[in-house]
């Protein structure tokens, strides 16, 4: 396996030099592997958000570097190697579904029929075929979130970069993007970087989850999810399955008694 | 996938029954029957008020007066409202031109937005028609420019305002999806903010419709043309023919609302997707 995103020695401070100074990351180093899905899991405050703005050249860190392909993340960014998902769907009002689909590739250049090749080969990766002369506000948080998937992919990044994508949902549409999304992982071969806040969303996702600790945002561990692959519903009830939570909790429980103890900043 | 199916339902359940022909009828004579009731009582009042209590017809004149001077007088009164119709349109034009014109222009270099907006929204408050006088002084007094250049910048406070607000209050995540699209800045403005602005464009222009009617007519009063309604209005007021008056206050009212109506359709037309159009049934 090669390696897509490195990140080393990586720290972000905010307001630097001001009273209200926070050290949000500090010395990150991870490496993540091409078609790897990679979750960052850990409490609000533990900077998951920010390092995958970081990756993303978002915002840049105060130390370190992050390397994509051995470029660096600006470099990557202008080589549109990112498809982002956020927590909100932010399609855009003014847009139907497929010309919000659109919209990567015209600013990308494409041509009229490559774009609407495209769109609907991507609206039926996420089974929105018939919903493309839809606006988003017809449809519901759910079918808005797929939306934004089939938008990110659409211009065939490299990397999927998503924060929280599936927070704002219900638990039983939020467990059928879940297997939305592997299926599409499957399809695509993307190397993705998940933010989440749920154990069981990472674990059920991921073939590595990056447990983080907060205050400062440090890396607690990581942990290898050798649970069998394919995902699908059945992964749920899957003894190994609940092994992998119990590791990650208790993961997440080392890192904040570490910080507990840790020396006063 | 049946899933899929699932969450389609509702939504499809949502758009497919579309209202007959007939009772589309029905909804609109139920909007429409209310306000006509009304209309019509008002002016039955209106008419017995002035007939119990034997008002004199220079204080207030029977509405059945008005609207017999109004068809006498309709060959002064209609030229006179296009006269001044087009003051107020060629003013509203030009305002509203600059004033999204500064606003694109502050949108790109902020500093001129901080620099400006204090004073843009000082402005905006005071009273413009009191230039009025210098105006006509400035252009002349039947030069309907000194008109149109007060209406002008009636127009321009809140449409430089309000487009300065659409293009520069963007979701910040929007703006980030275009950072990592490596989007130019002239596609983030055409395809982000513009888009972004025209709801706000456009409540502007639609209080700025109005406020143009009535700066031309009270510009107006201070002097112009013979043609112009404004001076017509105070002419007959003062002469003690309050039916002619009326009748030009008549086409003076028509004119805002016509020149609203418009922009309310352009609105309609140029963003169908947007919350206010969504529910047709009200405004």
């Amino acid at each position: 396996m090669n390696t897509v995103i490195s990140v080393s020695g990586v720290s972000k401070v905010f307001n630097q030099g001001r009273d209200n100074r926070v050290s949000a990351l500090e010395s990150i180093n991870l490496e993540i592997d091409s078609g790897e899905f990679v979750s960052l899991l850990g409490p609000s405050g533990c900077g998951k958000s920010t390092l995958l703005r970081l990756i993303g050249d978002l915002t840049s860190p105060s130390t370190g570097a992050v390397l994509v392909n051995g470029k660096s993340a600006a470099q990557a960014r202008r080589g549109r190697e990112y498809g982002m998902v956020f927590q909100q769907a932010t399609l855009y009002d003014w847009r139907t579904v497929s010309r919000n689909v659109q919209l990567p590739l015209e600013i990308m250049g494409h041509s009229r029929e490559q774009r609407e090749a495209r769109t609907q080969e991507m609206l039926k990766l996420v089974q929105l075929e018939s919903f493309g002369r839809h606006y988003p506000w017809q449809l519901s948080g759910g079918m808005q979130q797929r939306v934004a998937i089939a938008r990110a992919l659409a211009f065939q990044p490299s990397i999927l970069l998503m924060d929280e994508p599936f927070g704002a949902l219900d638990e039983m549409t939020r467990e059928r993007m879940q297997m939305e999304l592997l299926r599409i992982w499957e399809q695509t071969k993307n190397t993705v970087v998940f933010v989440t806040h749920s154990i069981p969303e990472a674990v059920f996702l991921s073939s590595r989850v990056v447990v983080m600790s907060a205050r400062p945002g440090r890396i607690a561990g990581i942990i290898n999810i050798d649970v069998p692959q394919p995902r699908n519903f059945e992964t749920r009830e899957h003894p190994r399955f609940f092994e992998k939570i119990t590791e990650v909790r208790e993961c997440l429980r080392q890192g904040e008694t570490n910080t507990h103890k840790g020396p006063p900043s | 996938m049946s899933q899929v199916a699932d969450l389609a339902a509702p939504i499809e359940q949502e758009l497919l029954p579309q209202p007959g022909a007939a009772s589309r009828w029905r909804d609109r004579l139920r909007r429409f029957l209310p306000p006509a009731i009304v209309f019509v009582l008002a002016l039955v009042l209106w008419e017995a008020v002035v007939n119990i209590f034997h008002i004199e017809g220079f204080l207030l004149p029977k509405p059945s007066v008005i609207a017999a001077t109004f068809i006498a007088e309709s060959s002064v009164v209609f030229p006179a409202g296009l006269f001044t119709m087009r003051e107020a349109v060629g003013g509203f034009v030009l305002g509203s031109l600059l004033g999204i014109a500064i606003a694109l222009a502050t949108a790109r270099w902020a500093a001129v937005a901080e620099g400006m907006m204090p004073f843009a929204i000082a402005v905006n408050s005071t009273p413009i028609v009191a230039l009025a006088p210098i105006m006509n002084q400035w252009f002349g007094i039947t030069n309907p420019l000194a008109k149109m250049s007060i209406v002008a910048v009636i127009v321009f406070f809140p449409v430089m305002i309000n487009t300065v607000k659409g293009l520069t209050q963007v979701d910040a995540a929007a703006l980030e999806l275009m950072r990592s699209y490596a989007a130019t800045d002239l596609a983030v403005l055409l395809r982000v903010r513009i888009p972004n602005s025209l709801p706000y464009l456009f409540s502007a222009l639609k209080v700025s419709s109005t406020l143009s009617v009535i700066g031309a007519i009270v510009s107006e009063y201070f002097g112009g043309s013979r043609e112009a309604l404004g001076v017509y209005i105070s002419q007959q007021a003062a002469l003690f023919h309050f039916g002619e008056a009326w009748s030009a206050i008549i086409i003076a009212c028509l004119m805002g609302i016509a020149f609203y109506a418009i922009l309310l359709t352009l609105e309609r037309l140029i963003m169908p997707w947007h919350v206010s159009i969504r529910a047709t049934d009200e405004e």
